[in-house]
């Protein structure tokens, strides 16, 4: 076999690996799922009356506070599976199982990889899961089947950039707590954007943060493309803060796992 | 050195040297270990044993010098030393989510073994450190000496010609040592070379050909097992006496090295061979003294280490498991 081969049939193995993780320890990902839809439900319920009246054009109502919320929902639950990436890296090379690895004529890339694809599983896992939920109480996209597609190519690519940087978060930790800690700003990223209210209520040096910052791109394009509001530039923007952080994130995430060989 | 020109080594390492900050780990190494042969470096915690094997295993760079394993030069070719050798560390490599089987099947996809091929192996190592029905429930559940034949089965699920051992037994029961020293007479029976490192005195001497002993990054002394107890001085025969005047005989016909007029004993330097002992008992009898007690003391591995090293292995060597640099 080929090198390149090599690679493929290890990254193979170790994504069966992350995927067997998943299935003996299903309350991570229980957890991972849960925290966004009490999130959602909470929003809804609770805030969705409120927070409806105060969008933009006025009036709106608790099912338009509901179509308005569930992009930055989405993007909140990919952050939580961010976190359990870290942790998981965490565990691994904490636990010595990673040394073996290294140990072996394996491809190394495979380690990393294997994690990044499976975190990309559970990923997707929960979205589908939160999309189901969501339309149950109410959510009604308006997307064509090619929206549909696109929106979750946007989600795939989000989830690939937050997971190769919760990778290097985790390679840096040195121990299980701190891996979970420090990818926690994350999830406050949507709430600081577009996710959960319109970027023109904030004062003005958040909302001047607001605006730039990633997460609001991402949560514009997506729900430009599930409900048909105006999308404009951000899915550019969207595309590119995603290939410029999974770029700068791989690069970090493979030199810290060298790094961490030779302590 | 037991090194002959005729065996290849299996691992070759000259003017080895590494630093971590300003400490110098290890300082100018050399040792051989022969193909099929036992190698133990014998050291307490914090001689720099760990630090040796992450080297020689390719999983941190050296300072300095050259090391040649299984052939091939570290430095220049790791992954072909990665493809010959076998390693369990000091920690546990278990992936303790999955069942021992799983982790073992891990391991074949990753040697890149055929469904058939892996599975007669993983079977094979299943029944050999019998893991049993154990192998279908997560590693988490398992025993010390469980995880550890567990975790020696996974290195050897690739049929490595040369593993790395390091502390094998530091931590498990007095039973769960011994099925571990059975496994590893089993390996060097089918030729495995092995590379041990251990801070017991005992288990080089009862495993090694060869034991290097290591202290501060340097090793002080080597040789085989026996070699080293000629090396040094306190082996004797032990003569007690049912009173002072036959102790007084005793000490006028004999070479004696120590008297103890209250406990009535003599020392006479001996290497513990029958002639010794018995020229020794033909002059007792020729001056008609009667011993009350006789007893042999061949100098042992904690006599080496303090010969060589200034301090007893004991003291060295607290019962703490810390020590590794990770």
């Amino acid at each position: 076999m080929t090198s390149l081969a090599y690679t493929l049939t290890d990254s193979a193995t170790m994504l069966r690996r992350q995927i067997r993780h998943m299935r003996r320890y299903p309350s991570l990902t229980g957890m991972l799922i849960g925290m966004p839809v009490v999130l959602l439900l909470l929003f809804v319920y609770v805030f969705g009356e409120t927070l409806g009246a105060g969008l933009p054009g006025g009036g709106g109502d608790r099912g338009a506070y509901m179509n308005y919320l569930v992009p930055g929902i989405l993007l909140f639950a990919l952050t939580g599976t961010a976190q359990g990436t870290a942790i998981s890296i965490a565990m691994d090379t904490t636990e010595g199982i990673v040394d073996r690895f290294r140990t072996m004529a394996i491809s190394r890339s495979s380690v990393l990889t294997g994690h990044v694809l499976g975190s990309l599983v559970q990923a997707m896992l929960c979205i589908a899961v939160l999309l189901a939920i969501s339309i149950a109480i109410g959510f009604r996209p308006t997307a064509t089947p090619v929206e549909w597609l696109a929106a979750v190519g946007v989600l795939v690519a989000t989830a690939f950039a937050l997971t190769w940087l919760s990778v290097a978060l985790g390679l840096v930790s040195d121990s299980v707590e701190t891996a979970s800690n420090l990818p926690m700003f994350l999830t406050l990223m949507p709430f600081l954007g577009s996710g959960f209210v319109p970027t023109d209520t904030m004062p003005s040096g958040l909302r001047w943060f607001a605006d730039y910052q990633p997460f609001t791109p991402v949560t514009e394009t997506l729900r430009g493309l599930l409900l048909g509001s105006k999308i404009g530039d951000s899915a550019l923007m969207a595309l590119a803060w995603c290939a410029v952080i999974s770029l700068l994130s791989y690069l970090w995430a493979k030199r810290a796992f060298h790094r961490r060989a030779a302590r | 050195m037991a090194v002959t020109t005729a065996t290849r080594p299996a691992i070759s390492v000259s003017g080895l040297r590494k630093t971590f900050g300003d400490k110098a780990v290890l300082d100018g190494i050399d040792l051989m270990v022969t193909e099929g042969t036992v190698f133990s470096l014998l050291g307490p915690n914090g001689a720099g044993k760990t630090t040796m094997v992450r080297i020689l295993s390719t999983l941190i760079p050296a300072d300095g010098g050259s090391v040649r394993v299984a052939g091939h030069d570290l430095t220049a070719q790791p992954d072909r030393v990665r493809a010959a050798i076998g390693v369990t560390g000091q920690f546990s490599a278990v992936d303790n989510l999955l069942t021992g089987e799983e982790n073992l099947k891990l391991m074949a996809d990753l040697h890149h073994l055929g469904r058939a091929e892996g599975r007669r192996r993983i079977a094979r190592l299943i029944d050999r450190f019998e893991l049993g029905e154990m192998a279908r429930k997560p590693a988490s559940v398992y025993s010390g000496g469980m995880r550890r034949r567990l975790d020696l089965a996974m290195t050897l699920v690739g049929d490595p010609r040369l593993i790395f051992l390091d502390e094998p037994t530091t931590g498990l029961d007095p039973r769960s040592r011994h099925a571990m020293w059975q496994i590893i007479r089993g390996l060097v029976a089918e030729g495995v070379t092995v590379f041990l490192t251990t801070q017991y005195l005992d288990e080089a001497d009862q495993l090694a050909h060869h034991i290097a002993v290591l202290d501060h990054g340097r090793i002080v002394v080597e040789g085989a097992p026996d070699d080293l107890k000629r090396r040094i001085p306190g082996g004797h025969i032990l003569l007690r006496f049912a009173d002072p005047t036959a102790l007084d005989t005793a000490a006028r016909s004999l070479a004696v090295v120590q008297r103890d007029d209250d406990a009535l004993t003599l020392q006479v330097p001996s290497d513990g061979d029958v002639r010794s002992l018995r020229a020794v008992l033909d002059r007792l009898d020729d001056a008609h003294v009667e011993v009350d007690h006789l007893s042999i003391h061949t100098p042992d591995l904690d006599d080496v280490f303090f010969a060589f090293t200034g301090t007893p292995a004991s003291a060295a060597a607290p019962a703490a498991t810390t020590g590794g640099h990770r």
